[in-house]
């Protein structure tokens, strides 16, 4: 069972995870809080999220993230997948969705997610990792606060390195 | 050159650090290749034919005295006492080892080097004028914008696994010496009607297998907006840039696919969603780089040195240096130095650690302490003196550095080849140099005057065969190095891509055949024309017909 780390002001912690990923030929479980495909948010999403569970979604990169805006802000996370840790889509995706759609809540990187991505997925806006290579909720805290600076704007909101008090 | 303040030194520091880390973890085994493979190259290194090579970016070209020690320390510390420059004005080193490299990006680091981001997906070093600063051709220094680039590239969290590598080029000149046409993106600086400055934006332009001239999609970018409009353009390619298939993933193929005018539109459509508050410098950021641009003291002095033209005047060999390797400079009495790496016998591009120290001396002692590096594989000495120009060209006689050759024939861009690379399907190096012996004596080179050629060793065209006025492209025919020619191609403001002489040639006729198209091309020349004029002018059936003619 691949285990959930979700991003802590201190850090990074290991979690629970509530949420079921169903595929689209299975049948929704009763009373489970669950992750969709975009493709069944679409065509059941207000029955789901009508039903009284915690409802999420999975992203998949060819698939354009404005078009979860209408459910956003009842969403509890967003999984954003990485079918392959090169496919640098997810990271647009996430970018969008925190700066452009405004969601506050779960952005979660799913597939194949190494650790060595994880200072790229923090400035994105993911605060929640399902590690593909047994890296645990340390790792991930050390590889967050690897580099001292940043040159540009993200999603995380870090001061970049021209408006640190030692430059502005 | 820009002066590193504490927060570019800590960068550095701690990307040497993490990637420390990350080669003990390969060397431990913890990281297959296949892992590990992504972020070594992000780190500028690959897995050749015989070692690991080392591409250590030279940002816009520019280096100063330290960084030039340095670079001739690490080559005969770490490699076989030598470096090779390449078109995009960074130097590879081909014998490297990977329990090294982390020592070598710290003992870069302390000089402010690096190797970031000179390979990989992701966006590339920037390349610019190597003249930056010294001609008198721009409208603005392109060192600041290429310094800006620089900067909010490095790391970018949302654009370092892009579809396929990105290069972008920045010149400030009407003359072109970056070859912005055929990077993935390419910016030139103007000023407008009102005098603001602003940038003509292409996009779409690169070589390899499908070779494009980029399609300006903004004439004229409030030079100001420069960051966020990369950031659309970036973010319309990571999104809709193929990923299906490698040879289909350069943005030169999206903007193909869609149309330069529904590509800029689809860029203009993500621009306007921006905040430009958070994308774009502040202006007081774009006044502090251009303030670290330390500027060289240059002293006022007279515009003609009596001196220097005597000198010119009673020695033939300083004169044909002049003529051919000396430029006007912005300031009264100071000149621009090409230095050739394009020796008669050496490998195009390559400086052995003696070379580079000699470099270094001259730098500091005569040319305000710079020196800088060109897509076409030589140096230049940017701040020179007249008056020195004699003890320069001595000095750089006596190191193998003085060949009066630049934009000339001998003047050849060549990739690795099949030499060192394990891509090519053919050498490079060798065809170069067979090429250049036929033209050592220089009056013949002087009478054909500015002739480009450029070699690959393989269609990936890192040496540029598409854009050379002769181009030669090394092709495997049941196992034998052909030599494919093209006509045609030039890399600079009036940029086109190369046409297909005909059959490909043997390795031993490529030089008899550019001996052939050089008669051509003398016999039917007009008025001064370059060989690329006189091509455009009469087309390929006079060159195609006396090429074969021989042949056969």
């Amino acid at each position: 069972m691949p285990s959930l780390i979700k991003l802590t002001p201190a850090g990074a912690e290991p979690v629970e995870d509530r949420f079921v990923t169903v595929l689209d030929e299975d049948a929704i479980p009763q009373g489970a809080d669950v992750i969709v495909s975009l493709i069944r948010l679409k065509a059941d999403g207000e029955a789901l999220l009508n039903s009284g569970v915690s409802v999420g979604v999975q992203i998949e990169p060819a698939e354009a993230v404005e078009d979860l805006a209408a459910f956003l802000p009842r969403l509890s996370v967003v999984a954003v997948a990485f079918p392959k840790f090169r496919d640098g889509r997810a990271y647009t995706s996430a970018t969008l969705l925190r700066e452009r759609l405004g969601y506050s809540g779960e952005v979660r990187a799913v597939g194949d997610v190494l650790r060595e991505q994880a200072g790229f997925m923090l400035r994105c806006g993911f605060d929640a990792f399902v590690p593909a290579d047994g890296s645990n909720a340390s790792d991930w805290a050390k590889a967050a606060h690897r580099h001292r600076h940043v040159y540009q704007t993200a999603a995380d909101g870090r001061v970049p390195a021209y408006a640190e008090p030692g430059r502005a | 050159m820009y002066r590193y303040d504490a927060i570019d030194k800590e960068v550095l520091a701690d990307r040497s650090n993490e990637f420390r880390n990350q080669v003990v973890r390969r060397l431990a085994g913890e990281l297959t290749e296949d892992q590990f493979k992504p972020l070594r190259l992000m780190n500028g290194l690959y897995l050749q034919l015989h070692a690991y090579m080392l591409r250590v970016a030279i940002p816009y070209g520019a280096l100063n005295v330290a960084q030039v020690r340095r670079l001739a320390w690490i080559a005969r510390t770490y490699d076989k006492g030598y470096g090779h420059f390449t078109t995009r004005q960074n130097i590879q080193f081909h014998w490297i080892k990977l329990r090294d490299t982390p020592d070598i990006l710290d003992a870069l680091a302390q000089v402010d080097l690096h190797a970031i981001q000179t390979s990989g997906n992701c966006i590339r070093n920037v390349t610019s004028d190597p003249r930056a600063g010294a001609t008198a051709e721009e409208v603005d220094d392109p060192r600041v914008w290429s310094e800006a680039i620089r900067q909010w590239s490095t790391l970018h969290p949302e654009f370092s696994y892009l579809p396929r590598k990105f290069k972008i080029a920045v010149t400030a000149s009407a003359k072109d010496r970056t070859a912005a046409k055929v990077h993935d993106v390419g910016l030139v600086l103007r000023r407008n009607r009102d005098g603001a400055l602003g940038f003509e934006v292409m996009a779409g332009g690169g070589m390899g297998r499908t070779p494009y001239i980029g399609s300006t999609i903004r004439a004229h970018l409030p030079a100001e907006r420069l960051l966020s409009y990369l950031e659309a353009i970036l973010r319309v390619y990571n999104r809709h840039g193929r990923r299906d298939n490698i040879y289909k993933a350069r943005i030169k193929i999206l903007v193909a696919a869609l149309g330069a005018e529904e590509f800029a539109r689809q860029v203009e459509a993500e621009w306007l969603q921006i905040d430009a508050a958070r994308a774009d410098l502040p202006e007081g950021e774009l006044a502090r780089i251009r303030a670290a641009f330390v500027q060289p003291g240059l002293e006022a002095l007279e515009p003609v040195s009596a001196a220097y033209e005597a000198a010119r005047a009673a020695n033939s060999a300083l004169a044909r240096f002049v003529r051919n390797n000396v430029s006007a400079h912005k300031a009264p009495g100071y000149a621009i130095v090409d230095v050739s790496l394009k020796a008669h016998d050496a490998t195009p591009g390559d400086a052995n650690a003696d070379q580079l120290e000699v470099i270094a001396d001259l730098a500091e002692r005569y040319s305000l302490g710079e020196v800088r590096v060109t897509h076409e594989q030589n140096l230049v000495l940017p701040h020179v003196k007249q008056d020195d120009l004699l003890a320069v060209f001595e000095a750089l006689a006596a190191a193998g550095l003085a060949t009066p050759n630049i934009n000339l024939v001998s003047d050849i861009i060549a990739c690795p080849g099949l030499d060192y690379c394990a891509l090519a399907n053919a050498r490079a190096i060798p065809v170069a140099q067979s090429i250049a012996q036929r033209f050592l004596d220089p009056e013949l080179a002087e009478k054909v005057g500015e002739l480009k050629i450029k070699i690959s060793g393989c269609i990936n065209a890192c040496g540029h065969h598409h854009v050379g006025h002769i181009g030669v492209l090394g092709v495997d025919k049941k196992g034998e190095e052909f030599y494919q020619l093209t006509l045609g191609g030039s890399g600079a403001e009036d940029a086109s891509i190369g046409q297909m002489l005909g059959p490909a040639l043997a390795a031993d006729q490529v030089a008899p055949a550019i001996d052939t198209l050089v008669a051509v091309y003398l016999d039917l020349r007009q008025d001064g024309e370059r060989f690329l004029d006189t091509y455009r002018r009469t087309g390929m059936a006079p060159f195609k017909e006396a090429v074969y003619a021989v042949a056969h």
